[in-house]
């Protein structure tokens, strides 16, 4: 439970956060950090427009999207205290439920009938199902390494009895990281602020979403950037109590804001063509998860 | 008189009225027979999986010896799965049927066959004699081959049923094989010979054994490299036979690698390895084949690939947990197993259903050609969806928790495998959620471009809404498929005794590690369920904000074009370019292409085939060279009739001279004795 509500906390400001920084390290002043979220709140007051072309899959899409990210939520834990579902293999159901969300997302594309959502939608169909791969070998590879198959447990007993565990936490930070930039279009996959749609990924497929729609849309956008950085800040908690996971948690999350606001600001984005391939590399980074986990338990022998 | 005698009777007087009968009593009476065969055979299913096995011992021929029919637990699942898939099937067909009724005598064939594949594969669950195991088999065969080649007029048709005997005989053949050296060494026709015959063998033979056995029935049920037939059968058959043969006839292939698993539990490690392998194989391979194809139904065809290949895994894993000595994965991997076969039958009958009905109202299964169809067909296009939803393995539908059930044994078996476990289940993880993700691409791709967007070609006419009673079974699916979402844990139960079947009595503890294991699938349920609830939560605070909001319809955003048209939409195959390219170096394509050149271009085209590179490399290239080595006797076959009568006389002259050659023999012997 207090991990769902640290992470809709955290997602108000995480994407303030990114803007801000970008808008520091290129020089400006930028907006406040609550702006992202104000534009939000002022979207979900606006009208619709809808396209005649579009059925209901398209209204419906958004809403899908949304509780499958609330749902993915209420799976993570955070410190010693268990998301709201918690069972063996619960990553699975959360890789799963996000991954039904994606599928609403990309038909709603589809249902509009326009070229511009059709390649957007297909970029994300491709892009992020090359990414699942990495993301099971990783959880797979810290449960052989506790034991455990549900979040809560591997979090908990990740650093019990070894520091070079902390090693493996710096390794899948990355891939989270790298996931997070893929599961939501950002840079060096995707350019969020190009003015040009062929080059698009995400923002292309919500072309024709407006008001309240959209607003659920970059508010779920929101909520998956806490999401993920709820994982990572998980790979180095343990089993700490709540008065210090709380606010170290609140610190990672602006960490990971900051950091996402460097990577976008320093990096430039892969061609399209070469992206997939890219992503996925991050499946090998997890093998190297993976056998470090096997050298630390000795396993290499057996 | 005994219950199979009266049973066997009733069917036998229903088969023979068939062609007698006009169209309307014909369905009448199908439908009846189908509903006793059903309901006769359920209850002795329903029984076992409770607990009492039935079984009976026919008397049989002096060649069979006695012909013991057992229902028993792993049996008794199967049944089930057939009896609900051949009743959805034959309700969806009789209204199917009805576009075709001046066929009068290809119906009652028809029929005829629909039904006999029915008793063929239930006989095919039940019996366990070799020889009359081998007799309903091939029942089934033919009689399956008879309802695929319904528009025989075609000639593709005919070509893929021929290509669907042909190969389904091998399997026949290599089937044949084994039961003949088993009934060698063991002198017995009786299925518990095969046990005797594992257990005093030597490991290796008893390993061949089942090689034998597993290439036979995976030539049935689809696994790559023995799949080849299946993307040209199921498009040619009509829609409720496609649904049938891919929801239930190839999943007999998996009855028979199970029961036979069951009957040598020797060499579990090597033989799981083999499974587990083949089957990644199979999964990926076929998603991979399936998200290029631009024919519906051939899409459809590669998906009961890919899902034989995540059942296969299921049972590597099931296997692979006995030989290992761990139990919860041997349970988890088999439930997986049989669970994602049920779930499969269910989710692509309705597929295929769906694709009947589209192919009704439109006349083509080309994916290019459509588009905009769920205003036309708003009931189809949800069926459709939930089924695209449930194969993607999706919460909160049914092939979620299969899949679920599969990836928690292999992940079970990584945590406590030795290392060279731990990379064979890394590689099935990998394989598995490559799989996964593909599977949304392509199911994107095939409802996107089917349902969504605007009308991409202009039908003859309108295409509309399918009748009520072909979407009557198709609804009775998608409530069995949404009630095995949520309410997983009954289902679950339910596999407990064919499951007992393999795994024995295990010790109390490990016992109890696979009712924990287990029960996973409840919670599983109940986050479903919390799912939708939450959907629904919060569909109805956006339906409340939004109530007194503006709402108006327009144009498509058009980035500024102005004058969008149907044909500037994204086509399936540019949905799927990117992969395309990148999955050239696996696959193979065919492309033609004449592009646009000169200051007054001509006609330009651009056709992409994508190619089955097993098929192209493991039947064509050898056929090819045994056509080229037999060309070589085609002198014989000199279209003279002179020529023929001269064989046919050498042959009696042959025939005639064998004795002969004997005396001959034996006088040359006794020559050189006496010299």
């Amino acid at each position: 439970m207090i991990s769902f509500i640290l992470m809709v906390v955290a997602s108000l400001f995480i994407s303030g956060i990114i803007v801000r920084t970008k808008s520091v390290t290129s020089g400006r002043k930028g907006p406040c950090i609550m702006q992202p979220m104000k534009d939000i709140v002022r979207l979900w007051k606006k009208g619709s427009v809808y396209s005649n072309t579009t059925s209901w899959v398209f209204r419906i899409a958004p809403t899908i999207y949304f509780s499958s990210i609330l749902m993915a939520m209420s799976m993570l834990p955070l410190g010693e205290s268990p998301g709201l579902f918690s069972f063996n293999g619960d990553f699975v159901f959360f890789a799963y439920v996000l991954a039904t969300g994606k599928f609403f997302n990309i038909i709603a594309a589809l249902d509009t009938g326009s070229s511009f959502e059709g390649m957007g939608a297909s970029r994300e169909a491709l892009f992020s199902m090359l990414a699942e791969p990495a993301f099971f070998i990783l959880m797979g590879s810290l449960g052989l390494l506790t034991g455990f198959t549900s979040f809560n447990s591997i979090f908990q007993a990740l650093h019990f009895g070894s520091y070079i565990t902390y090693a493996l936490g710096i390794i899948a930070t990355f891939i989270l990281l790298m996931l997070t930039m893929i599961e939501n279009s950002r840079m060096p996959i995707d350019d969020p602020k190009t003015h040009l749609e062929l080059t698009m990924i995400h923002e292309v497929m919500i072309l024709d979403n407006s008001g309240f729609d959209l607003g659920l849309i970059f508010q779920a956008t929101n909520l998956k950037f806490a999401l993920y950085g709820t994982l990572i800040v998980n790979m180095f908690l343990g089993n700490l109590p709540l008065y210090a996971t709380i606010p170290l948690f609140l610190a990672i999350q602006i960490l990971f804001g900051i950091s996402i606001g460097l990577i976008e600001s320093f990096m430039a984005r892969y061609r399209m063509s070469h992206n997939a391939q890219f992503i996925l590399i991050l499946s090998s980074l997890s093998i190297l998860v993976l056998f470090s986990v096997l050298m630390l338990l000795g396993k290499f022998n057996s | 008189m005994n219950p199979i005698t009266l049973f066997l009777f009733v069917v036998l007087i229903a088969l023979v009225t068939i062609p007698f009968l006009g169209e309307k009593q014909k369905r009448a009476l199908l439908l009846f027979s189908e509903l006793f065969i059903v309901v006769f055979s359920s209850t002795y299913a329903i029984e076992a999986l409770i607990g009492t096995t039935t079984s009976y011992l026919l008397l049989g021929s002096i060649i069979t010896g006695t012909v013991p029919i057992v229902i028993d637990p792993l049996a008794a699942w199967f049944i089930l799965i057939i009896n609900f898939t051949f009743l959805t099937g034959a309700v969806y067909g009789a209204n199917y049927m009805k576009a075709y009724r001046e066929k009068k005598s290809q119906l009652s064939l028809h029929w005829v066959s629909f039904l006999l594949t029915h008793i063929g594969l239930l006989a095919v669950c039940m019996v366990q004699n070799m020889l009359v195991f081998l007799l309903v088999w091939e029942i089934m065969a033919i009689s399956s081959f008879v309802m695929v080649i319904f528009e025989s007029e075609k000639p593709k048709t005919i070509k893929a049923g021929i290509n669907y005997l042909i190969q389904s005989h091998i399997g026949i053949l290599v089937l044949t094989i084994a039961f003949a050296w088993v009934y060698v060494q063991t002198n017995s026709f009786s299925f518990n010979a095969i046990g005797t015959f594992a257990h005093t063998m030597p490991a290796p033979e008893s390993f061949g054994l089942m090689l034998l056995f597993f290439i036979g029935f995976a030539f049935k049920a689809g696994f790559v490299p023995f799949h080849t037939w299946l993307p040209y059968a199921h498009p040619a058959a009509p829609a409720h036979v496609s649904g049938i043969m891919s929801g239930v006839l190839i999943k007999i292939g998996i009855y028979g690698i199970l029961r036979m698993l069951f009957l040598m539990p020797t060499n579990y490690v090597a033989i799981g390895v083999v499974i587990l392998v083949i089957s990644v194989i199979t999964g990926v391979y076929g998603v991979m084949l399936a998200i290029v194809q631009h024919n519906l139904k051939t899409l459809l065809a590669y998906h009961s690939i890919e899902n034989i290949g995540i059942i296969g895994i299921g049972i590597g894993v099931g296997s692979l947990g006995m030989g290992l000595g761990n139990f919860p994965m041997a349970v988890i991997g088999f439930a997986g197993a049989l669970l994602h076969t049920l779930n499969h039958s269910l989710f692509k009958s309705l597929l295929f259903y769906g694709a009947g009905n589209v192919y009704q109202a439109t006349h083509s299964v080309n994916i290019e050609s459509f588009g905009g169809l769920i205003k036309r067909m708003p009931q189809t296009a949800f069926l459709f969806l939930i089924a695209s939803l449930a194969i993607s393995g999706l919460p909160p539908f049914n092939g979620f928790i299969s899949e679920f059930l599969i990836y928690s044994g292999l992940i079970n078996g990584w945590i406590h495998g030795t290392f060279i476990y731990v990379l064979l289940f890394v590689f099935a993880v990998f394989g598995l959620s490559l799989i996964g993700g593909l599977a949304i691409l392509c199911f994107t791709k095939a409802f996107g471009t089917i349902f969504l967007g605007s009308p991409r070609h202009t039908f003859d006419h309108e295409p509309h809404e399918s009748h009520r009673m072909a979407l009557i079974p198709m609804y009775a699916i998608v409530a069995l498929i949404i009630v095995i979402g949520i309410f997983p844990v009954y289902f679950v139960q339910a596999l407990w005794l064919p499951i007992q079947q393999f795994t024995g009595n295990m010790p109390s503890g490990d016992m109890l590690a696979v009712s924990a294991s287990l029960s996973v699938v409840q919670q599983i349920g109940f986050a479903s369920l919390v799912f939708i609830a939450l959907t629904g939560v919060v569909w109805l605070v956006r339906k409340q904000l939004t109530k007194k909001q503006v709402i108006t319809c327009g144009e498509t955003w058009g980035c500024g074009y102005v004058a969008p048209n149907p044909k500037i939409q994204y086509t399936a195959s540019s949905f799927v370019r990117t992969y395309r390219k990148l999955s050239e170096s696996v696959l193979q394509f065919h492309k033609h292409k004449k592009e646009i050149s000169g200051i007054f271009p001509d006609e330009a085209y651009h056709a992409i085939h994508p190619l089955d590179r097993v098929e192209t490399y493991l039947i064509g290239a050898p056929l090819k060279r045994m056509r080229y080595w037999l060309n070589r006797f085609s002198f014989l076959q000199n279209g003279s009739l002179q020529f023929y009568i001269l064989y046919g006389l050498v042959f009696i002259m042959i025939l005639v001279a064998i004795p002969f050659f004997g005396y001959l023999y034996h006088f040359m012997v006794h020559l050189l004795n006496t010299l």
